[in-house]
């Protein structure tokens, strides 16, 4: 007879498992600490919580969504990343690639995509609630501004990103979004004051966006860059900076 | 220590909860809602991809991505230098400013309109009807030449709009180039000046001259800039739409 009882024993307190699982997992006012202080994930929370903040209608759950498809987005971009080679010959044939030859390269796309999309909208919603529940006010100013720094974040992340597939879409949009820069005051070709500093279409602040006067594929490698690399590496340190600060600045709640 | 004594003065009900399980249980299960949410989505609508990019064929009309769509429509009534660069920039700056010239103190970490009835409006003015709308607009009601069609329209590329609009100094009767330019820069001094002076006495009458003195200079300065910066986007629309009035300052280097 196999005793499964022991051999339960056995493994769970063996040195390999206790070395991994520091506590057990009855449901003790102990152990529900430690499940949250004692794992490097769960500890982003604190661990205790008032009641309130953990209903629904007080956040909306927007924060922690807007963080959710931030992490789907880099999931499913990771995918993508393996196919995709941002250069003009071959970014739109990827595209196609992806969508017809690779094992649910559609699906990633398409969830690629409208996590970026849903994740604009939850950003803007988070901030909302957080307006309206008046959380910005002493002492979590500062949270704001990170928050800010990375709503600015997520729409040049999902900006950056419209350019990669190479399709009319991506670079007539990115056309009309970038042809701003052009007109920035002192910095842009067209821009007001231009002429003192010697701005010019292929040395102005759009030029620098684009890595060229004209859209082409420097700034296809540009925005790759932007949007894989420089942009999701500075929004997670914002993040983390921004997570931190929710805990030391405790989390705001109606007077007790 | 200080806090201390305040605890034991008065007596504080501990509302506080285990993160394991009420908090952790809930964000369990919202993420496994929203991930089946965003996988249907995704095996449903498969996100576009038009041709592959042309740089010689612009589409009419190209269109930002949506979420910059109301910075695109701004461009109607504004020069791209302001609608596409010094406007972001305010707003941006705007959001950033807002905890530290709101010293309302209450309404911090709940939700409340009475206590705080004009930031919750100022925030929806600015948010929902100014940036919302506008995306609304740009996305819904903008077809071919960035003319106004209805959603349920047909898109006609040769729609004749006629061009009536005319500078506000040269309707006036104000013909010479350097008194219209002057002309025009007192007009938008004097909108600031003016506006700056009525919201002085408008925050006097509902908040109190006691609360002006707390708010300070500094506070007042910049709150009034931004917010009078922020209603002159109403105002100049309604001076297109009303008036046909293009700008109401002509000069060799701008246009406002
Ligand atoms: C990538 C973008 C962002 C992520 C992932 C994020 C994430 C979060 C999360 C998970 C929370 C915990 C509470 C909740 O879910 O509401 C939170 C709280 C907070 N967020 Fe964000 N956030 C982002 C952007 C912003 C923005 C744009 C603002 C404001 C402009 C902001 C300001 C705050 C503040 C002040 C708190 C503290 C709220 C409180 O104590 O009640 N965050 N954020």
């Amino acid at each position: 007879m196999i005793n499964l009882e022991q051999i339960k024993k056995d493994i769970v307190e063996s040195q390999v498992w206790k070395s991994i699982f520091r506590h057990g997992y009855e449901d003790t006012p102990r152990n529900r600490v430690l499940m949250v202080t004692g794992n490097v994930w769960m500890h982003l929370h604190p661990a205790k919580v008032r009641r309130h903040a953990v209903r629904m209608r007080f956040t909306w759950c927007m924060g922690g969504l807007t963080f959710l498809m931030f992490l789907l987005t880099v999931i499913t971009g990771i995918y993508l990343m393996f196919y995709y080679r941002p250069v003009p010959q071959y970014a739109y044939a990827d595209m196609k690639y992806l969508e017809f030859d690779m094992p649910f390269g559609m699906l990633m796309r398409n969830m690629h995509r409208w996590a970026a999309h849903a994740m604009v909208i939850f950003v803007w919603l988070h901030m909302f609630r957080v307006f309206l529940t008046g959380s910005y006010k002493p002492p979590r100013e500062f949270n704001w501004i990170v928050g800010v720094l990375l709503l600015v974040l997520t729409l040049l992340l999902s900006f950056t990103g419209y350019l990669l597939p190479w399709d009319q879409l991506a670079i007539w949009a990115v056309t009309v979004g970038s042809n701003m820069a052009r007109a920035t005051p002192l910095l842009g070709h067209e821009g007001p004051f231009a002429e003192f500093v010697g701005a010019n279409p292929i040395y102005d602040a759009r030029a620098f966006l684009f890595g060229g006067g004209d859209i082409g594929p420097h700034t296809l490698l540009r925005f790759y860059i932007l949007h894989c690399i420089f942009i999701p590496l500075v929004a997670s340190l914002l993040m983390a900076v921004h997570f931190w600060r929710i805990r030391r600045d405790g989390f705001s709640g109606p007077p007790l | 220590m200080a806090e201390a004594e305040e605890r034991s003065r008065t007596i504080v009900v501990d509302d506080k909860i285990h993160t394991w399980p009420h908090l952790v249980r809930g964000e369990f299960l919202v993420t496994i809602f929203v991930m089946v949410a965003m996988t249907l989505w995704s095996l449903l609508v498969d996100a576009p991809l038009e041709e592959p990019a042309n740089p010689a064929r612009t589409p009419n009309p190209s269109k930002a991505p949506w979420y910059f769509l109301g910075l695109q429509e701004m461009l109607v009534y504004f020069d791209p230098w302001y609608a596409g660069v010094v406007l972001p920039t305010f707003i941006i700056i705007g959001l950033m400013v807002i905890p530290f010239i709101d010293i309302n103190v209450k309404g911090n970490g709940y939700y409340t309109f009475k206590e705080r009835k004009w930031e919750l409006l100022t925030f929806f003015i600015g948010f929902h009807v100014l940036w919302v709308v506008t995306i609304i607009i740009g996305t819904f009601f903008r077809g071919p030449g960035w003319n106004l069609f209805w959603p349920w329209q047909r898109w006609d590329p040769h729609k004749v709009v006629a061009l009536t609009n005319v500078d506000l100094p040269y309707l006036v009767g104000l013909r010479d180039y350097w008194v219209q330019a002057g002309f025009g820069l007192f007009l938008v001094l004097l909108y600031f000046v003016v506006s700056t002076w009525l919201f002085y006495k408008w925050v006097i009458w509902i908040k109190g001259k006691e609360f002006m003195v707390r708010w300070g200079a500094v506070r007042f300065a910049i709150t009034s800039f931004l917010f009078i910066t922020m209603m002159a986007l109403p105002v100049k629309m309604f001076l297109r739409l009303v008036f046909n009035i293009k700008y109401i300052m002509v000069t060799p280097w701008l246009n406002i």
